[in-house]
């Protein structure tokens, strides 16, 4: 168990000693989102800016037109929604290569209440055009898509978690950013078998789901709940919500022609937005969505939210169930 | 004494002689800015004519830059805030070399790497896309950050407009620069005195604007904006400032060069067409 932007910290130092080029921005949050381990080691290339999220991020603009890679770190609700013209006009439009490294995404900030909670983040983000938008499982993923982002030329937006998260992968995973992972195929072997070189036959399934961020974990949950009731299912890591693993996404609507989608994010233009938009162009078939269903949070525990919201492992396999119900078998056998 | 004083006379005569080099860009940069916004058929004449001297001073008299390579990594940068100011901007980057001439006429049409605001990524020598008021100083900051980072000797000049400095995210960028003490940052305020809606005073009196940057910690320089020896004096003491930016809020006129557009706010944002066109031309040509 670990905080995804505990993780986050951890590998800005990494790659503050590996290359010069890299600076770090936050707006007076660098003890929560975690850019105070980088700020401690390199003093001279960490800038605190601040309660300005604006001027942040048009600064870091400037520091990436000027050759730097700047990581540019606040909470996602600020990151997102009170510099959205900024990472717009400033960052996205000339395609500057800043990193906007969002923690405090989603629900599970908690007691802080609903001015804390982005559940829209995604959906800003993805929007804009050019915008790689990721939002990693566990601390492992994310080690691995911070360093990803910090090799890719561009703007990226990553979204990361306040509360401890269980670990999905192991550690040294051979993940490939921007490709789906298969946590748990329909025969419940896990990501080791399915790495690159692993094999196809157990994403033969009833039903494929899709999660990003925390609720990967509670999807395994949700595998278990369908096996005992004899629906098979692949979970699969979504972490790049845009670009899209187009490629996977076809081959599950092949092999199991039903999707459940889960984030920890509205239901409106996030992952479950983005895979039904590209499933409806390219491969219809029924996609239900696990996510918060137009609503502003509240103050609570993190489980009493995801509770509320819906955001169970038990309402992911409800999903499942109606995923199914909707799959046309006299469609399905003509394919 | 005697050769402090001869080096003195050389040096004002070396002055004058680039101030009126720049005067020539001057003139041929508002013919050019009057003709591109007649054939595009919109755009905004009255603060791209206001801005003229301010321009044409940096790019001829003060800026280092090479148009051969416009990202030479110790260039001087100049970040256009007030995006809306952008076939000022074009005009004298093309009068620079940046890029021929004959797309002048582009402007605004499709295709064209001139948009109707800048965007750095279609346009030689236009640094950072802007046209979003408010935006322009904070990259200029990051850009001032790297400099010293990188231990560079460039220099970072931008361009405001005064109903500009109603954005609150201008405030916040003055306050960073002086927290970073970016003396290699300075900051032209385009004070023309009108908006879209009317008068900058009666809209959202951003007054007194000297007493503010100063408050924000910048040093202040107050000059006339079309007064090209004034504004090439301006430049060389924000050169010289040390431990803080410089904030020069040059006094112009909206529509400066066109009779019939000066101080007249309906001019912000129209072209001029048919008779109005020929006569701006006249009087533009002839000054």
């Amino acid at each position: 168990m670990k905080a995804t932007r505990e993780a986050y910290g951890e590998t800005l130092v990494e790659l503050g000693r590996e290359r010069p080029e890299i600076v770090v921005l936050d707006a007076d949050l660098s003890s929560s989102t975690m850019t105070s381990k980088f700020a401690k080691e390199f003093p001279e290339r960490f800038f605190n800016f601040g309660i300005a999220e604006a001027n942040m991020m048009g600064a870091a603009a400037g520091l990436a037109r000027s050759g730097k890679v700047p990581f540019a770190s606040t909470f996602a609700v600020f990151a997102s929604g009170r510099a959205y013209d900024q990472v717009r006009q400033s960052i996205a439009y000339p395609g500057f290569n800043v990193k906007i490294t969002a923690s405090h995404g989603g629900l599970t900030v908690g007691p802080d209440g609903a001015s804390h909670q982005a559940l829209e983040d995604i959906a800003l983000m993805r929007v804009i055009p050019g915008m790689t938008v990721i939002v990693p499982a566990d601390a492992e993923e994310t080690r691995q898509v911070v360093r990803w982002a910090a090799a890719h030329d561009g703007p990226v937006y990553i979204r990361l978690g306040r509360s401890p998260v269980p670990d999905v992968f192991p550690q040294g995973a051979p993940i490939q950013p921007g490709k789906a992972s298969i946590v748990k195929d329909a025969k419940g072997r896990g990501f080791e078998a399915m790495g690159p070189a692993g094999t196809r036959d157990g994403l033969d399934a009833d039903v494929a789901i899709l999660a990003n961020g925390i609720m990967v974990s509670k999807c395994l949950e949700a595998w278990e709940i369908l096996a005992a009731e004899g629906i098979t299912s692949v979970v699969v890591d979504v972490a790049f919500v845009k670009p899209l693993d187009e490629k996977t996404l076809l081959e599950l609507a092949d092999r199991c022609g039903a999707f459940v989608t889960a984030e920890e994010h509205s239901v409106i233009g996030g992952l479950g937005g983005a895979v039904t938009e590209f499933l409806s162009e390219n491969r219809p078939c029924p996609v239900v969505r696990v996510g918060v269903r137009d609503k502003f949070g509240q103050s609570g525990t993190p489980e009493e939210l995801l509770t509320e919201y819906g955001l169970t492992a038990e309402k992911v396999a409800q999903a499942a169930r109606k995923a199914l119900s909707l799959k046309r078998p006299d469609l399905r056998t003509r394919m | 004494m005697g050769q402090d004083g001869k080096c003195e006379s050389i040096r004002q005569t070396q002055r004058s002689e680039k101030a009126e080099e720049i005067r020539r860009v001057c003139r041929e940069v508002r013919k050019n800015v009057v003709a591109m916004i007649g054939a595009a058929g919109s755009g905004h004449p009255g603060g791209s004519l206001s801005c003229v001297e301010i321009v044409s001073t940096l790019y001829f008299g003060v800026m280092r830059v090479n148009p051969e390579d416009p990202n030479w990594p110790d260039r001087d940068r100049f970040i256009l805030s007030k995006g809306h100011a952008a076939p000022t901007l074009y005009a004298v980057l093309a009068e620079k070399g940046f890029f021929p001439k004959e797309l002048l006429p582009t402007l605004r049409k499709f295709g064209s790497p001139l948009q109707g605001h800048p965007d750095a990524k279609k346009t030689p020598g236009v640094e950072v896309s802007t046209g979003s008021l408010g935006q322009g100083l904070s990259m200029a900051v990051g850009m001032a950050l790297a400099g010293k980072l990188d231990r560079r000797g460039y220099r970072v000049w931008a361009l405001l407009g005064d109903g500009e400095c109603q954005e609150g995210q201008v405030w916040e960028a003055a306050m960073a620069a002086s927290h970073y003490k970016l003396d290699n940052l300075a900051a032209f305020i385009d004070f023309n005195g009108l908006q879209i809606d009317g008068r900058v005073e009666e809209i959202m009196n951003p007054s007194p604007l000297a007493d503010k940057w100063r408050a924000f910690g910048w040093c202040v320089l107050e000059v006339d904006g079309h007064d090209v020896d004034a504004l090439l004096e301006a430049a060389s003491c924000a050169s010289e400032s040390r431990g803080a930016p410089t904030a020069i809020i040059a006094k112009t006129v909206k529509g400066k060069g066109v009779s019939f557009m000066e101080g007249q706010r309906e001019w912000h944002g129209k072209a001029p067409t048919g008779e109005e066109l020929s006569r701006a031309l006249e009087e533009v040509g002839r000054a």
